[in-house]
């Protein structure tokens, strides 16, 4: 209990402290400092569900299984690590004159605000509270996006605003006819939208109302995991947001997103008895990575070059999910994973290339290994995990998602290989140019911080040559129980 | 049939001519009345239903109803307009006629979708979910056809008064603490939307939507 109340009143208390006081000149310290013990807090939770194993605290407000502690870790995880980038890309920005200190505050005080409400979509066990959490991340980013003030930043900070609230809206609905099926099993009142109760009766709710639900869920989730086709938001919000904050809407929203989806899948699921929603998943997926791998081969824009490269990747997970049993969940928990590091570590990257050569363009952007090898490296192998290249997490990941789906659904796997290939040709011939090439950077004021990048990379590379025990250990538990 | 439920009833129905109302609403200082009145339609609903079953959450929910969307919110929208000086502000660009006919269909639609629900809705109100669904799909329509960012947002709150409709249609009403988170989300976007109108007009000089469409994959 002390661990769950420590994850999620850390970065509350420092989103009130870094609200008044996140202009001065250890802030940015002060944030990171933030992130870590938030880390050191998650750490300690997920050491406890190790030895004590699952656990439902505090009058069953919030429940830590399976599903839940990885992603708890890993939210934590990459919060500290882009806390730690955006020490130094923010100081830079500061330096160029593109922030003023009261922009600054507003950035580290909405940034621990926004890990508080992906803290508490993950650990609460109401989906109501769920929905509210996913709404509130919403609103805490929206002021990041157009934090430079261009006119193009504050045209898809409102493009943001307005889709996803829309968006989230229909999956508001959709809890609300959960609640109505539930509320029939379980009786009014609050412990009808608790997530452990309708787990247990799961099969007894009204397979219409249901099913009505689900479309609901999934196209107002779906908007913010950004499949196609309510993904418009999501490659402007990455283009002109600043940079750890394309880094976190990746590697962390996206994946909170899906993990809404799947809760409520898991519920829908039992209840219809068929495989009506994994096939919705599925056919949304395939859209998603078919669509994201066309649109990638015309971006001009790097960040925009990776934002419909995630497109693609959520759609893949999603896909994973939708096929359902146990190895394509396994497989779709263990995307989640490495996606959500290679592309946080890509976005650090492309960060210090885009402000070493003062560009977003790619056709600017040349010769970075010259310059500075380890931005050059960085994105370099980034990119390769990204692309799912051996010996990387992602390829092991798309490698058990492209294997299943030839056993059990033959006619995708051709769309999906169409896709990666895509993929590969759009993104590996860009990164070559981009890192190889005549130079065109200049030095920065400060040393870029690439520790965050290496350290990402390296996790995913373990992730492809072996995962730990207990890790396995959770992907496949939180599998059998998505089904 | 009811008192309580022909009561419930007459309120659905005015609750649906104000969503036709807005939709048809040209003006915007008219648009926030008709908002304010959609709210306090909706709280006293809210609060016939918690007399009728003396369900004691649905009176708190009618009074944060009524706080929330009759007094603070058009409190907040109408200090915005003043400041950003758009009480007479007209919206010129809309087919009035079209669009109420696209929004008969999306009535037409919305009783068939709430249907099967409202079936199994053990509700006395099951019967105006059809009209919770319907105000919900016009909200979304105003958003479409506005040109003018205050206009779209409060298509957008209207539609969430829509959903906090069908809520109490269909199960009286969601717990205590979603229904709080809701109304804290609610009023933070609206903060966070006002803080956004400044913004926009700072840098376009002027809340015009096509200023906004300008992202589309530019090459």
């Amino acid at each position: 209990m002390t661990e769950v109340l420590l994850v999620l009143g850390l970065p509350l208390i420092g989103a009130v402290l870094l609200a008044a006081s996140g202009d001065r000149p250890w802030a940015a310290e002060a944030n990171t400092a933030v992130a870590l013990s938030t880390l050191l807090a998650a750490v300690a939770l997920t050491a406890r569900v190790i030895t004590l194993g699952p656990l439902v605290t505090m009058g069953e407000l919030f429940f830590v299984d399976a599903f839940n502690v990885f992603l708890v870790t890993l939210t934590a995880f990459v919060g500290f690590t882009t806390a730690v980038f955006s020490r130094i890309y923010m100081r830079v920005e500061q330096d160029r004159g593109k922030l003023s200190p009261k922009r600054l505050r507003l950035y580290h005080g909405m940034y621990q605000l926004f890990m508080f409400t992906m803290l508490l979509a993950l650990l609460t066990n109401n989906v109501g509270i769920l929905w509210v959490a996913m709404e509130a991340a919403t609103l805490a980013t929206v002021l990041l996006v157009s934090l430079y003030r261009t006119p193009a930043s504050i045209e898809a900070a409102w493009k943001y605003f307005i889709l996803c609230g829309v968006g989230i809206a229909q999956a508001l609905f959709g809890t609300i006819l959960l609640y109505l099926a539930a509320e029939r099993v379980l009786g009014s009142g609050g412990s009808a939208l608790l997530w452990t109760h309708l787990n247990d009766v799961k099969g007894q709710l009204e397979p219409t109302v249901l099913a009505i639900a689900f479309v609901f869920l999934l196209v107002g989730y779906g908007t913010k995991v950004g499949l196609v086709p309510l993904h418009n938001w999501l490659p402007d919000a990455h283009a002109e947001g600043p940079t750890p904050i394309s880094a976190v809407l990746s590697g962390l929203l996206l994946n909170v997103a899906l993990y809404a989806v799947v809760r409520n899948k898991v519920l829908v699921d039992a209840a219809l008895g068929t495989h009506a929603a994994g096939t919705l998943m599925m056919g949304f997926g395939l859209l998603s990575v078919i669509v994201a791998a066309l649109f990638l081969s015309r971006q001009k824009d790097i960040k925009r070059l990776f934002a419909y490269s995630s497109i693609e990747h959520m759609g893949i997970a999603t896909f994973a999910f939708g096929m359902g049993g146990a190895v394509a969940s396994f497989a779709g928990l263990l995307h989640m994973t490495a996606h959500s590091l290679t592309k946080s570590a890509i976005f650090f990257a492309v960060g210090h290339a885009a402000q070493k050569t003062g560009t977003q363009i790619i056709d600017d952007i040349r010769g970075l290994i010259h310059v500075s090898p380890a931005v050059g490296w960085g994105l370099m192998i980034g990119g390769i995990a990204i692309l799912g290249i051996p010996p990387f997490g992602v390829f092991a990941s798309e490698f058990l998602i492209l294997t299943t789906a030839m056993k059990d659904h033959p006619w995708a796997t051709p769309i999906l290989l169409l896709g990666l290939a895509l993929a590969f040709a759009s993104i590996f011939s860009r990164l070559q140019a981009m890192v190889l090439g005549e130079s065109t950077a200049e030095r920065l004021p400060h040393p870029p911080a690439l520790f965050p990048v290496f350290v990402h990379l390296l996790i995913v590379l373990l992730l492809g040559l072996w995962i730990p025990p207990y890790l396995a250990n959770w992907y496949r538990q939180a599998a059998a129980m998505i089904g | 049939m009811s008192a309580v439920t022909q009561v419930v009833n007459l309120l659905a129905a005015i609750l649906l001519l104000i969503a036709f109302a807005m939709l048809a609403q040209r003006r915007l200082l008219r648009l926030i009345h008709l908002f304010a009145l959609q709210g306090g339609v909706l709280s006293l609903n809210t609060f016939v239903v918690a007399a009728a079953l003396s369900q004691p959450h649905l009176y708190f929910s009618a009074v944060l109803t009524f706080v929330l969307k009759v007094l603070v919110l058009p409190w907040i929208l109408m200090r915005l307009i003043e400041r950003l000086d758009l009480k007479r502000d007209v919206e010129t660009l809309i087919n009035i006629p079209t669009i109420t006919l696209i929004g008969i269909v999306l009535v037409i639609v919305a009783f068939n979708l709430a249907l099967p629900i409202s079936q199994l809705a053990g509700t006395i109100t099951r019967g105006t979910l059809g009209i919770a669904m319907a105000s919900v799909l016009i909200s979304f329509l105003m958003m479409i056809t506005r040109r003018k960012a205050v206009a779209q947002v409060i298509g957008f709150l209207a539609m969430e008064n829509g959903l906090f409709f069908a809520a109490t249609s269909a199960t009286y009403g969601m717990p205590m603490v979603v229904e709080l988170g809701i109304a804290l989300d609610v009023l933070v976007g609206t903060f966070i939307f006002g803080i956004f109108f400044f913004h926009i007009r700072e840098t376009f000089d002027s809340l015009d939507i096509h200023h906004l469409e300008k992202l589309k994959d530019r090459q």
